[in-house]
Parts: structure tokens; C-alpha cells; sequence
């Protein structure tokens, strides 16, 4: 296609109108292809070639502009390279505008973030498009700041919107920040609110990311909002988009004096400065002094070997530790520290003795807070408790299911007894290898079992392996080492674990409503239900447990909370595991054919990704239950 | 094969109290008696009889407040002493007096014991810690005249002073004072013009107590980390550090020097008392008697070497003596 340039007025609405059709029909990437790289070369230097390409698309066709305008902005390499191939198509279309400031940034959220930054960038080059970015930052913080997109659009909205933030940010001046100043922080703080409210771990992440980004634009100097968070790759691309590639931020040289101070032995360093009052550096000792007669040698050493770091004694028997750890003495916090540490050993060394003090240790446990500043507090607690629980299961499980439900208890607390009836749960039910427990997995991720951090993927590979260890029985052989079978444990107390925490959760208490705010305990309930379902596997309460977990599931069906919902689809999983597949069929057959159409609504209409899966995942386990039943 | 450590030469008991402070009066005289003079926690002084084992005297001039330092004025005739009650007191002990003749009132609240040193006959010195935070000030007694106030320069951050040492090169020349503050720092001031000549920082915690050896122009400083920190001056006057030795619990209360120079004490908050050559700072023994944090270690002042003693006083309120490196 070839122009001739110079004086001619050409008529372009034919070449536009053409452009329009093609790329409605869907053709934007062949015709874009093409054109898009020969107009970014033409247009580089020469003005009349942009105009030539403004007039090209100012002539579109509303009804084809759409369509037009988003193969632009997709297709140009740099937000420079669009602003010069657009123009102030923006400000003089209506339809381009909504096009631009708010179907691609509110209405759809798919698009790369090399799109945004084009699309942003585009906005800030020109003054006359400037107010549109203002715009349409602040409509984009309105949706970041309201609790109810928070709680129901998908997350990857919430990325997509948080990121757009960002860009923008980066392209406001200093200016414009003054102007807008008040609302930006009255949005940042509604917004940090909601997103700290939200169960999902990522979405409090997002909410951290963008405040601390916001703070940082408001306050240049002065003290700015800091969360402390994990940094993955998500957090750390986020921030990246804060800073544009003219970076404006020098890392600050630190002052040469700050490296001598530190007096270390053996460097030997070259003394600095002589000047009074400043520290000095090291100096080795001169050669000279050695030469010198030794009157040291004189002096014979005695003997040192029993200089050894002092080691506070811990009690040797549990009834002392109960004195030491409900002592008011805090006098010999020494004393105390230690015995926090040797608890959890003695405890395990003397089951009998144990057994005599339990529910008073577990008590004592439950209300123990930190005195001094022990390295490891929570988790040698934690294990302490997990102790206690594991020696005398019946009424230490009766005590804890019991507070959980009681007043004036922290949510901490509640969390806690969670944690730590899942934890023992675990350690019952695992085989002893060799008369000890084998504890594989169960140490490290001490406070993580509870999938409340990283909910499908621990759980998907479970679930996936019990699938695989189902299906692929007959393939093993011989080759597979029998681990030495032994009576399970948690057998007899499985039910004092599950139905005290099943029965009372819809009963409001002053401090602890279960089904209004405390939706986060909520969450953590109902995943240590679907983690005790699944331990309970070859028991004998296992159907009991299958049927009271399902009604219990059924009538929290539609909570709004997506943490609560994956861990409701978490215990049909772990139901559909554990329950042997004849007492589901001979029960429960009526609820779960409800529970599959249940299943079905919320794999194709649930706003969460996760929800989804796990609804996939049920479909499939029923799916394989209905055909292993077929097959007998 | 190393000998076991010795054995206390005896044990004094009998303070009813954790034993903060110690200081020997043994250089006199045949007919007098050697006396070691120890300040407790509960307010009292007592004046111990070195051939009995047992207390002379018992002084009670701090209002049972505690006693941290005790040091003696020319002879055993005169005591100063420092308590909690905010108060120097001057004791005149001749003759069987237990007379406090003057005091001086502390504006200062705080652990940082004083220094003294004799400049002229009847004339002392004193260092202590003044009413502002980070200041200290010298006083010349007995007349209690107020010579200087070392201020450091606004923004230094040194925190108390924590420990002090007056001393001089030589009888006449100009009196220097070290202080150890508490953000770990040691300070080399210049008394009769007032400001600091070398600030060195030797610790990362505060600078529990230090001690200075004049000929070698070498001092130690301990803390309540597990480092002992070695620091020389040199000839501009100028602090550096020498060597460092980590021991093998944190915590120091107190270090001295024996006057001739051969070996160094310390008591640590381990309970136990270590003692090291001075010269390399080799660990020589440790004394392992005390069921308590040892707050104080002293070396007498005999002038007969093989009588010498070293004496430390713990929060288990016993005193335990020891005869140890006197035959060198």
C-alpha cells in the first residue's frame, strides 16, 4: 500500500472504514500485523504520516471501533508507539474512551500487563489525556476499595486491577498527586481494610502490595505504611511496575564510616583517620612483644575442661513442671524457659504420669503465654499440647472441643485447638515405625498442616495420591516394604475428636459467632473437619462421621466466604475418600445425588478458581466411585 | 597433667546479703591487722578480720540501701563509700571510731561506682557519675569542690556512664580518666581540660566494668556479651583495640589487675571466677565455688607477695578467698 505524501488531500474513511470491517470480523491480527509496524516506522519522525494514521482511525465507524482500538492497543510495541498512532483519539471519541478508560481496565481482565502499561502509558503522554488518567485511576481505586468486589470477584481481577494501580501511580507527578491526595488515601484505607479482612491469603498479599505502594507515592518523605509479608514472584512483579524504566530512586551511598566501627579480631586492617573522637580500627599486635621474655610461661594453667557453658537443670517430673509453669514466681524464669523446652520429652517418657495430670497440663498449656523471649515459643507449645493430647486422648479431646466452643477465648486460641486436634489426629493415626511415630511430615509444617496457607495444591496432591494408590493396587508387587501393622489409635477417639466440633457451631456465643464474623475460624473449622474425615479412613466411625459432615457441609453450601467454601469442598473430597464406597451407596445415597448437582453449580459459576477445581475433583472421585461399584 | 583448681583458702560468711563490693587493707604495718572491707546489699559494711575470719565492725550508713563500692583513703582509717541511698559517704575508722564524717550527695541514681585517685598528700580525686545521663563528673575531696563536668558532644549516644578509672602516668602529671558507657564504648578523657582525647568502642552491650595498667598503657573492658576486649593506648593518645577473647558464658560483673601486673580476675555472671595472665591474656584457671552471679573480685595489697590474696563476693552472699599465682 503505498501514500503519496505532501499537499494532496486524500480521503482516508474508505481505508478506515475497510480497517473497521476487518478487524470486526475478527481479522485484527493479519491486517494489524501488517500495518502496525510499517505506520510505527512511517510515523516515527514524519508529522504528516501521523496525522495521515490519526485520520485513519478517527474515521472508523463507532459501531467497528471497539474492535479496532483493542487490536491498537494490543499490537503497539510501546505506549510511545501507540500515542503516536492514536493521537487524541480518546479524547475526541466517545466510544474510544469508554473503550479504553473503562471496558479494558474494569469490564475485561485478561489482557497482559505489557497491554496495560501501553494502555497507561498512552493515557499519560498528553496533557489533554492526562485528566483521563486521573479518571481513571480513581475508578479503579473505587473497585479496589469496595468490600463486596473484594469478597466476589476472581482473583485474578483483583491482580489485574492492582497492577493497572500501579502503573498509574508510576505516571502520576508529583502535582497531580497533591490534587487527588485526599482520596487516594481515604481509598487506600477502605481498601487495605477489605483486603485484610478476606481468608485468602493472596488477596490480603494484593491489598499489602498496593497500600504500601500507595503510601509510598503520598509520603516521599516521612515515615511510609510497611507490611510484613512473604515476597513471591507475584508481590515482587507488582512492585517492579511501580518504577518506570527512568528510574528516578538512587540507591544512597552509605558513608565510609559506618564500615570501621566494628572492632573484629584478626582483620588486620589499615588504621584509619587520627582524629579525636573517631572509632578506630584494629591494629595486630606488634611483632616486637613477642621477642620480649615471657614471664607468662611462669604461670602454669590448672586445669579447665570443666568450664562449660552453664545449662539450667529442667524438673525431671511433670508435677514440677506444673509448679514451675503456673508459678508466680518471676523470679526464675531461667527455670521457666527451660522447662518449656524439656516438656514436650518428659511428657513422652512418661505416658502413665501424664495420664494422672492431663487435662490440668492441657489447661495450663491452652493459657500459657510467652514470658520471656524463648526462640520457638508457639512451637514447642504446640507440641507440648500435641504431647499431652496424643498420651490421653479421651478427656484431654473432650476438654479442648469443649473450649472451643467456651467464652473468652481469643481466635488465636480457638486456631490453636484446631491445630493442634489435627496435629495429634495425625500422629494417631500414622503406623509407629519401629515402636516410634513416624513422624515424616508431621514436624516441619507444624502450624501449615491445616491448608489455610496454600488450600488446593497440598490438597490436590493428597487427593491425588490416595486416587493413584486406589487405581494402581494391582500394579505394585512385591517390591513395596510392608510397614508393620499395629492398631490404629485414633480409632477409638475418633469421634471424641470430630462431633464436639461438629455439634455447636451455629450456636452464637457473646464473643464468638461462628457464622457471622468469625468466618476466618470458620474456614479453619471446617478444613480440620475435612482433615479428621480423612484421617478416620478404617475406622469404625468413619460412616457416622461421613453422614453428620455431610448435612453439616450441606447447610453451609452457599457461605460467601471462598476460604469456607474450599474447605467445605475439601470434606466431600475426604468423605468420598475415607467412607467406604458400599456405606455411601447403602446411606447416603439421596444426598449425594444433591450434593453432585450442588457440585455441578459450583464448578461452572463459582467467582473462585480454586472452588472450581475442587469442585472438578469431587466430580471425578464420584465419578470413579460409581464405576468401581458398577465394576463389582 | 593440669592440676584441678585450688580450693578457697577459707569462705566468709556471715553479710546476710549478696556481697556487691570488696576492698583489701592489708598493707600496714606488722601489728595491724589485715582487713577486708565488703559492702552488701542490704546497707551494710562490714569489716572483716583477715586472721579470725570474722567481723570486726559492721557499718550501717546507707540507710539499708546498697552498698556497690568501698575503697579505702590512705590506710585503713579512712572509707569512702557509695550507696543506693544516693550517697558518698567518708567514714573515719581510727581508733575504733565507725563515724561517718562527710558525705557527698549523688544526683546521679544509677550502679556506676566511683574512682578514686590520690593526687597530692591529702587530696584526692573522685570520679562519679553526674545528674545528667551521659555525664561525669570529678570532684576534688575532701574539700568536695566540683573541678570539671565531661559532657560528650551533643548526639554522641553513649548512654550512663556504666564504669570508671582515674589514674595518672606518674605522680605529678596530668590526671586522665577512662569511662565505660553504655552503648559499649570506651572513653579516654582529658581531666583538667575537660574533653575526651579517644572514644573506642569495644562492645556491642554496655561496658560493665574495666581496668587499666598504667606502665603498659593497656586496659580491659567487659560487658554482658561473651566477649572480653583488650585496648591499648598509644603514644597520641589514642585508643586501640588489641586483642578480643570470648568466653565461654556471657556475662562479666567486674575485672581487675593484680598490682604487680602478672594476672587479671574476672568475675562472671556464670558464678564462676576466671583468672588469666595479663600479659597474653591466657586463660590460667577457673575458680568454680560461687552458686551465684559473682559481683566483685579484688586482689590485697600485701607487701609480703606470698601472703596475697584474691577475694570475691557473690549474690549468695558468701565471700570466698584464695590464694592463687602467689609464689611468682
Amino acid at each position: 500500500v503505498c501514500f503519496i505524501p505532501g499537499g494532496l488531500d486524500c480521503s482516508i474513511s474508505s481505508l478506515s472504514h475497510v480497517l473497521g470491517k476487518v478487524c470486526i470480523h475478527g481479522r485484527q491480527k493479519e491486517i494489524l500485523g501488517v500495518l502496525v509496524p510499517r505506520l510505527t516506522d512511517l510515523t516515527k519522525s514524519d508529522c504528516i504520516w501521523q496525522r495521515i494514521c490519526w485520520q485513519l482511525v478517527e474515521c472508523v465507524p463507532d459501531r467497528w471501533m471497539e474492535a479496532v482500538v483493542l487490536g491498537f492497543v494490543q499490537r503497539a510495541p510501546g505506549a510511545d508507539v501507540l500515542s503516536r498512532l492514536l493521537g487524541n483519539l480518546v479524547v475526541k471519541n466517545k466510544k474510544a474512551q469508554f473503550v479504553v478508560t473503562e471496558k479494558m481496565l474494569l469490564l475485561q481482565y485478561g489482557h497482559t500487563t505489557a497491554v496495560l502499561q501501553n494502555l497507561l502509558g498512552y493515557l499519560s503522554l498528553d496533557s489533554l489525556r492526562r485528566t483521563l488518567l486521573l479518571r481513571v485511576l480513581q475508578e479503579l481505586l473505587e473497585s479496589w476499595s469496595s468490600s463486596s468486589a473484594v469478597k466476589h470477584s476472581p482473583a485474578e481481577q483483583q491482580l489485574y486491577i492492582s497492577k493497572a494501580i500501579l502503573i498509574c501511580l508510576s505516571h502520576l507527578k508529583e502535582p497531580e498527586i497533591e490534587s487527588c491526595r485526599q482520596e487516594l488515601l481515604t481509598s487506600m484505607m477502605e481498601g487495605v481494610k477489605c483486603h485484610l479482612d478476606s481468608s485468602l491469603p493472596r488477596l490480603r498479599r494484593l491489598g499489602m502490595v498496593v497500600a504500601e505502594s500507595i503510601s509510598l507515592k503520598l509520603n516521599t518523605e516521612g515515615p511510609v505504611l510497611k507490611f510484613e509479608y512473604e515476597e513471591d514472584d507475584e508481590t515482587r512483579e507488582l512492585k517492579s511496575l511501580l518504577v518506570q524504566t527512568p528510574s528516578f530512586y538512587v540507591v544512597p551511598s552509605l558513608p565510609d564510616d559506618d564500615r570501621s566501627e566494628k572492632a573484629v579480631a584478626a582483620l588486620p586492617l589499615v588504621p584509619e583517620s587520627n582524629e579525636k573522637c573517631h572509632t578506630a580500627a584494629l591494629v595486630m599486635p606488634d611483632e616486637e612483644l613477642d621477642a620480649e621474655l615471657d614471664s607468662d610461661d611462669d604461670l602454669i594453667p590448672y586445669d579447665m575442661s570443666e568450664d562449660k557453658e552453664l545449662k539450667i537443670k529442667a524438673p525431671m517430673y511433670i508435677r514440677d513442671c506444673i509448679e514451675v509453669l503456673t508459678g508466680s514466681t518471676s523470679e526464675d524464669v531461667d527455670k521457666w524457659e527451660a522447662t518449656v523446652k524439656a516438656l514436650e520429652s518428659l511428657v513422652r517418657r512418661n505416658p502413665a504420669a501424664t495420664r494422672e495430670v492431663s487435662v490440668e497440663l492441657a489447661k495450663i498449656l491452652l493459657h500459657l503465654e510467652e514470658k520471656t523471649c524463648t526462640e520457638g515459643f508457639v512451637e514447642l507449645r504446640q507440641r507440648a499440647q500435641v504431647a499431652v493430647l496424643t498420651t490421653d486422648p479421651i478427656p484431654v479431646s473432650k476438654y479442648l472441643t469443649s473450649q472451643f466452643y467456651s467464652l473468652n477465648y481469643s481466635l488465636r486460641q480457638r486456631m490453636d485447638i484446631l491445630d493442634v486436634l489435627v496435629l495429634a489426629a495425625q500422629e494417631l493415626s500414622c503406623p509407629k515405625f519401629h515402636g516410634k511415630t513416624k513422624h515424616s511430615g508431621v514436624q516441619k509444617p507444624c502450624i501449615q498442616l491445616l491448608p489455610g496457607n496454600d488450600s488446593s495444591k497440598g490438597w490436590r496432591r493428597i487427593v491425588d495420591e490416595r486416587i493413584k494408590s486406589k487405581t494402581r493396587r494391582f500394579d505394585m508387587g512385591q517390591s513395596r516394604v510392608e510397614l508393620a501393622s499395629c492398631p490404629n489409635e485414633f480409632n477409638s477417639v475418633a469421634g471424641y475428636f470430630f462431633f464436639p466440633l461438629i455439634q455447636h457451631f451455629d450456636r452464637p456465643l457473646t464473643t464468638f459467632d461462628l457464622l457471622g464474623e468469625d468466618h476466618l475460624v470458620l474456614g479453619r473449622l471446617v478444613h480440620t473437619l475435612a482433615i479428621l474425615m480423612y484421617l478416620a479412613v478404617n475406622t469404625v466411625a468413619v460412616t457416622a462421621m461421613g453422614k453428620a459432615l455431610l448435612e453439616f457441609v450441606w447447610a453451609l453450601r452457599f457461605h460467601t466466604d471462598s476460604y469456607v467454601r474450599q474447605g467445605l469442598l475439601s470434606c466431600i473430597s475426604s468423605l468420598l475418600l475415607s467412607v467406604p464406597a458400599e456405606r455411601i451407596l447403602a446411606d447416603m445415597t439421596e444426598e449425594l445425588l444433591e450434593t453432585q448437582s450442588w457440585l455441578g453449580d459450583v464448578m461452572e459459576k463459582d467467582p473462585d478458581g480454586d472452588c472450581r477445581r475442587l469442585a472438578l475433583q469431587n466430580l471425578l472421585l464420584m465419578e470413579n466411585l460409581k464405576k468401581k461399584l458398577e465394576a463389582v | 597433667m593440669a592440676l584441678p583448681p585450688p580450693d578457697p583458702q577459707f569462705v566468709l560468711r556471715g553479710t546476710s546479703a549478696a556481697v556487691h563490693t570488696l576492698h583489701f587493707s592489708c598493707g600496714g604495718p606488722e601489728p595491724d591487722i589485715p582487713l577486708l572491707f565488703s559492702g552488701s546489699e542490704n546497707g551494710f559494711i562490714h569489716v572483716w578480720n583477715l586472721k579470725t575470719h570474722r567481723v570486726d565492725t559492721a557499718l550501717d550508713g546507707h540507710g539499708r540501701k546498697s552498698v556497690y563500692c568501698v575503697e579505702t583513703m590512705s590506710g585503713k582509717d579512712r572509707l569512702l563509700s557509695q550507696g543506693r541511698d544516693q550517697r558518698i559517704c567518708l567514714w573515719d575508722l581510727a581508733e575504733g571510731r565507725t563515724s561517718v564524717t562527710d558525705s557527698v550527695f549523688m544526683e546521679h541514681v544509677g550502679f556506676c561506682r566511683c574512682s578514686l585517685l590520690k593526687v597530692a598528700q591529702g587530696r584526692w580525686l573522685m570520679a562519679m557519675a553526674a545528674r545528667s545521663l551521659e555525664e561525669v563528673q570529678i570532684l576534688e575531696l575532701p574539700s568536695k569542690t566540683s573541678v570539671c563536668t565531661l559532657k560528650p558532644e551533643v548526639g554522641a549516644k553513649l548512654g550512663m556512664p556504666m564504669c570508671l578509672k582515674l589514674w595518672q602516668l606518674s605522680c605529678g602529671s596530668q590526671p586522665v580518666l577512662l569511662a565505660g558507657y553504655e552503648d559499649g564504648s570506651v572513653v579516654l578523657w582529658n581531666v583538667s581540660m575537660g574533653k575526651a582525647l579517644s572514644q573506642l568502642i569495644c562492645h556491642q552491650e554496655p561496658v560493665m566494668s574495666l581496668d587499666f595498667d598504667s606502665e603498659k598503657a593497656k586496659g580491659i573492658s567487659g560487658s554482658s556479651e561473651k566477649v572480653l576486649s583488650i585496648w591499648s593506648l598509644n603514644e597520641q593518645q589514642n585508643l586501640q583495640v588489641y586483642k578480643t577473647h570470648e568466653l565461654v558464658n556471657a556475662g562479666i560483673s567486674d575485672i581487675t589487675i593484680r598490682p604487680d601486673k602478672k594476672i587479671l580476675a574476672t568475675a562472671g555472671w556464670d558464678h564462676r571466677i576466671r583468672i588469666f595472665g595479663w600479659k597474653k591474656l591466657k586463660p590460667l584457671a577457673v575458680l568454680d565455688y560461687h552458686t551465684a552471679t559473682v559481683h566483685c573480685v579484688s586482689f590485697s595489697d600485701h607487701s609480703n607477695p606470698r601472703e596475697r590474696l584474691l577475694a570475691a563476693g557473690s549474690k549468695d552472699q558468701r565471700i570466698s578467698v584464695w590464694s592463687i599465682y602467689a609464689q611468682t
